[in-house]
């Protein structure tokens, strides 16, 4: 691999830049790897390198269905942020924040990590109590947020109507460190580095069955032939139930389809991530100019990434009410993911009920911010059989009615 | 935009004017019963890409709870029928059979 830098580019320049090479390799697979990854989104990748980097484990195949960074990691909204309400979420998802401050330089890659601050508004006394709260939550966790009132909001975003026809800008959480990053070149730098450790990621393959023996898993059929291993990672998101089912056990997952459009691009108007759960949407402006827009998701069950048509309008009602300027903005492009929703809207980072087989799916509408932690977390568990971040968000958690309930939490619009 | 057939009142309702309810033919669970039923009924779920059996309310209309068959995979919808029954009739059965022959969905076919 060669090192990307200032220097780097004058070298390259003397022979026309034709010397860069490939930024990972497409190696054929081997017959036997020490751990394979199903899954070369984002979070598979994070784990596979963060098995290499903190664990020494490199004979490590990725498989991908389709193409890495594929799936959820290049249709999410890039946004960021550690404002949970529980401690488990808020450890997890602060690893994960802290971890994108210096992913660029960790990886040698620039994922354009920009920690512009993310509001989230609170539109209703109900939600100015909870924001209250989960600002002194945080402040016990050490995660840095604050509760602003509505003349600081006015401030950060010029833009916003404070005084909207259905609901008044009472004031919001706000996390500075919170931010976006380039998502595409978050999957792509975890990929290069895990190529130059020597893993094998290896695209255009699915996963056809999970092979079993006296309870342990044992390897992989894949479309490319059957590959074994000591140990498996299924990390595929809104599939993760295609692939219990290929292990034979259940998940307390529904998939849905969740929706994010774009606009076309303008001149920069707002620097900061605006979310506003109450009237449900949110966005950001993309360095190219575009505002980026989330929306909600299904209310039913559907693996079709696109989404039903009346969310946008939903979506698009709720922004123009807010940002009253972007009214007249065309819309670019439209579409959907579909996330794995658990009922307590956390996570599973566990242990499964067949031995050496390993979980980490159910991250619903806010996977992209985890990855970096999601992935440090996912690789001690797989390497040492637990993990301190991963060990409160087991399976076993519904069963006992351990939950870490986000969804009461409102850490995001559901 | 998905549309369903109420069986009750026999409109065609859009979905904006329904409210979904999850998993269909899920056996309730009630005193007596072990940790490992509980969390089958509250929690484990089909999810599949596929054929998938639905409660649905007809909320903005009849107010009336129902079930439907459908595909997660391409949407299409193969019937709607009562909520008064513990299995999908045959004539919905048969118009999966019809679309996808060898389905099954826990333990129907």
């Amino acid at each position: 691999m060669k090192k990307y830098s200032a220097f780097a580019i004058a070298k390259e320049a003397l022979t026309y830049h034709k010397g860069w090479g490939r930024a990972w390799a497409k190696p054929a697979p081997k017959s036997h790897y020490d751990v394979i990854i199903v899954g070369a989104g984002g979070h598979g990748l994070a784990t596979a390198y963060y098995l290499g980097r903190n664990f020494g484990i490199t004979n490590v195949a990725i498989i991908e269905k389709g193409w890495l960074g594929g799936g959820n990691t290049g249709r999410n909204t890039t946004i960021i942020r550690s404002n949970y309400l529980q401690d488990p979420s808020a450890a997890i998802y602060e690893k994960a924040r802290s971890l994108y401050e210096t992913l660029s330089q960790d990886l040698n890659y620039n994922i354009m990590f920009s920690p512009r601050g993310v509001i989230m508004l609170a539109q209703t006394h109900h939600e100015v109590r909870g924001y209250k709260r989960t600002a002194h939550a945080n402040a016990l966790q050490g995660v840095t947020t604050e509760w602003i009132e509505p003349k600081r909001v006015k401030e950060l975003v010029p833009i916003i109507n404070l005084h909207g026809p259905r609901y008044p800008v009472l004031g919001g959480l706000w996390q500075a460190r919170g931010g976006t990053a380039r998502h595409d070149a978050v999957a792509w730098g975890y990929a290069r580095a895990c190529s130059d450790m020597g893993m094998d990621i290896i695209q255009q393959t699915e996963v056809t069955a999970v092979k079993r023996s006296g309870g342990k898993v044992t390897g992989v059929s894949t479309t490319q032939g059957d590959i074994s291993c000591n140990k498996l990672g299924v990390v595929v998101a809104g599939h993760s139930g295609v692939l219990a089912d290929m292990a034979g056990f259940r998940l307390p997952i529904e998939s849905v389809p969740l929706q994010a459009l774009v606009s076309e691009p303008i001149k920069p108007c707002m620097d900061v991530v605006v979310m506003a759960n109450t009237v449900h949407g949110y966005m950001s402006q993309s360095d190219k100019g575009e505002m980026v827009i989330g929306g909600g998701t299904d209310s039913h069950n559907a693996y079709t990434q696109r989404g039903s048509f009346h969310h946008v309008e939903e979506t698009v009602r709720a922004l123009c009410e807010t940002f009253p300027m972007i009214s007249r903005l065309k819309m670019l492009r439209q579409w959907g993911g579909i996330v794995d929703v658990t009922g307590d809207r956390s996570p599973i980072l566990s242990k499964t009920p067949v031995e050496g087989m390993f979980i980490n799916c159910g991250w619903g509408t806010g996977g992209f911010k985890a990855i970096p932690g999601s992935g440090w977390g996912m690789a001690e568990l797989i390497a040492k059989g637990h993990s301190p971040l991963t060990d409160q968000f087991g399976l076993d958690r519904f069963r006992e009615g351990r939950f870490i309930d986000e969804s009461v939490a409102a850490g995001v619009a559901h | 935009m998905l549309i369903l057939t109420c069986p009750y009142c026999s409109v065609a309702a859009d979905e904006t004017e329904l409210s979904a309810g999850g998993e269909a033919h899920v056996k309730r669970e009630t005193v007596g019963a072990d940790d490992a039923a509980f969390e089958q009924y509250l929690f484990q779920r089909e999810n599949p890409k596929g054929i998938h059996f639905e409660r649905w309310r007809h909320a903005a209309g009849c107010g009336k709870w129902f079930h439907a068959a459908r595909c997660t995979n391409t949407l299409e919808v193969f019937g709607t029928y009562s909520a008064q029954t513990l299995e999908p009739p045959k004539n919905i059965t048969d118009a999966i059979s019809a679309a996808r022959p060898g389905w099954t969905w826990r333990n129907f076919s």
